[in-house]
């Protein structure tokens, strides 16, 4: 079982790297990213450029620590290793429930991505589009498991960062050189090369606050932490820490630019997901349009690959075998992995039938949920020692509420992202909490 | 107790908790340079705005100088100031190699 959801702890740094960035790279950066790009210009470049610690932070913060003491615990999910720490079954229960909830909607927002690509690349509907993928998706992942994941992904990572490269150089071929196409930017709206957008509303204090949400906050991604755990030793990790800084940086940069520069090749495209394939067929010939576009595509199937891992191992591991029925022999577990996958698949599906327009926001809602409820019972967690289960489970509940609650009726407090007051909220709460308990539990040690 | 494995002397976590600081220390470099260019260079109108290879200078500092610095410096510190350590438990081994070094 350890074989299918972690993939044993032998990865190289190579590999680490990639399977990093195969997971994070996801659609909101091959799609819906250079989608808001197109419309906003340079400014939503620089926001995509919080995504640059991603690349070293993760694994220096989480680093050496994690890896040590996952190993120590046998832990094979971010759940392990939270119930571990704080010996609680609670802290599990919740995890395990914030997993399902927002991975949910970060897969359907990676379905919808697949699925627009398809429709755009073969001129279908999206009905049949979504079909086709939902299908392939579902048959890769249920024979795969981690370990195929991981594998593809050096590949699909690969393919991602030379499609990025071959893509960005094309564009500014086809666009007259970079002078040329600012030029022509300038003379569509000034705003598309001013740091503040073509609306003038991304203001620095909302750029910034992005520095959270896909920058350092990623450390709570259970997604992202479960990499930091498989890598081999110390030597790969400090190779994976320097490959994925730059492939991370490259690939969002080029992208991110491809979407802006496209406003300038063909200024008409209308549904911001179909900027990316449209522009690529205009710009390469379609071998290699072929050839690139299986960028987006191998990084959305990865990604989802991972999430869909994710949940059912929540499901299957955290809530089954931990509650229901920890006897339970390999061969149920694994017939029990299949089905909870395979229905999955079909809600999944079901959402992503009607999609909101614009993916990124569906993703990063589900970014913001997760980072609000793990960052700091995982953070915390390794470096602070009086940090308890009473701080980790008020912290994680308050996390989570106070986000959907922000978003519901006060999205953007301040000018910055949603994510960032309840992330606030939920260290004070974190860090009052244990302290209070551990007193009240010393007290209570005394009068025995 | 749990928490004991967590928190206890072993060198290793020393050197978990300093490399843990150091990346918190790039975010904050990263960050700085990322803004002030942006925004120093950025906030005025287009047609004041210089030019590096076709960019916007505040761009070209700001997302394309951010990549290439920091790409440099996450080489320089992982080489220069990060430490081998295994993951597996063998605590003696360190202290072994450790010894040996000093010797």
């Amino acid at each position: 079982m350890q074989e299918y959801f972690l993939g044993s702890r032998s990865m190289g740094g190579f590999i680490l790297a990639m399977t990093m960035m195969a997971t994070y790279g996801s659609a909101s950066s091959f799609i819906g990213g250079p989608g808001i790009a197109y419309s906003t210009g340079l400014g939503w470049v620089l926001l995509s450029m919080a995504q640059l610690p991603a690349g070293y932070f993760v694994l220096m913060v989480l680093g050496k620590k994690f890896a040590i003491v996952s190993r120590r615990y046998e832990a094979i999910t971010l759940n392990d290793f939270l119930k571990s720490r704080y010996e609680s079954q609670w802290v599990g229960i919740l995890a395990a429930i914030s997993i399902i909830i927002f991975l949910f909607s970060s897969i359907a927002a990676q379905w919808v991505g697949g699925a627009r690509l398809l429709e755009s690349l073969f001129n279908i509907t999206y009905p049949i589009a979504l079909t086709i993928f939902a299908f392939s998706v579902m048959i890769y992942v249920i024979i795969g498991g981690f370990r195929a994941v991981a594998l593809t992904d050096t590949i699909l990572g690969s393919i991602m960062f030379f499609g990025t490269l071959i893509l960005l150089v094309a564009v500014i071929i086809a666009g007259g050189g970079v002078t040329n196409i600012m030029e022509k930017l300038i003379a569509i709206d000034p705003g598309l090369v001013m740091p503040f957008g073509a609306d003038g509303n991304l203001s620095a204090s909302y750029v910034s606050s992005y520095w959270i949400l896909v920058g350092v906050g990623v450390v709570g991604l259970p997604q992202i932490a479960v990499r930091a755990m498989s890598h081999k030793n110390s030597k790969s990790m400090h190779h994976a820490i320097i490959i994925s800084t730059v492939f991370v940086g490259i690939i969002m940069l080029g992208m991110h630019l491809i979407g802006v520069f496209a406003r300038a090749i063909n200024p008409s495209i209308a549904v911001a997901d179909s900027v990316m394939p449209t522009i690529t067929m205009e710009v390469l010939p379609p071998f290699l349009a072929g050839i690139v576009l299986a960028a987006p595509m191998a990084a959305i199937m990865s990604t989802v690959n991972a999430l869909l891992i994710m949940v059912s191992s929540a499901v299957v591991k955290d809530i089954y075998l931990s509650y229901f029925n920890p006897q339970a022999p390999d061969q149920k577990v694994r017939s029990i992995s299949y089905l909870v996958t395979a229905i999955l698949g079909v809600i999944v599906y079901l959402m992503a039938l009607s999609p909101p327009d614009f993916l990124i926001w569906l993703n990063l809602f589900s970014f913001g949920g997760l980072e609000a409820a793990f960052i700091w019972p995982v953070v915390l967690g390794l470096y602070w020692k009086r940090g308890n289960k009473y701080g980790a489970i008020s912290s994680m509940i308050v996390g989570v509420t106070s986000y959907i609650l922000f978003h519901q009726f006060y999205p953007n407090a301040f000018g910055m992202h949603t994510v960032v007051l309840p992330i606030l909220l939920s260290l004070v709460t974190f860090v009052i909490i244990s302290i209070v308990t551990e007193k009240k539990e010393l007290l209570q040690a005394v009068h025995k | 107790m749990d928490k004991d494995k967590f928190f206890s002397n072993d060198p290793r976590f020393k050197v978990a908790k300093k490399e843990a600081w150091i990346g918190v220390g790039l975010v904050l470099f990263n960050f700085v340079w990322w803004f002030a260019f942006a925004y120093g260079l950025g906030s005025k109108s287009p047609d004041e705005y210089t030019y590096i290879l076709g960019f916007p200078s505040w761009f070209f500092y700001s997302c394309i100088g951010s990549l290439i610095v920091m790409s440099i410096l996450v080489i320089v510190v992982v080489k220069y100031f990060f430490k081998d350590v295994p993951f597996e438990e063998e605590v003696q081994d360190i202290q072994n190699q450790s010894d040996k070094k000093s010797s």
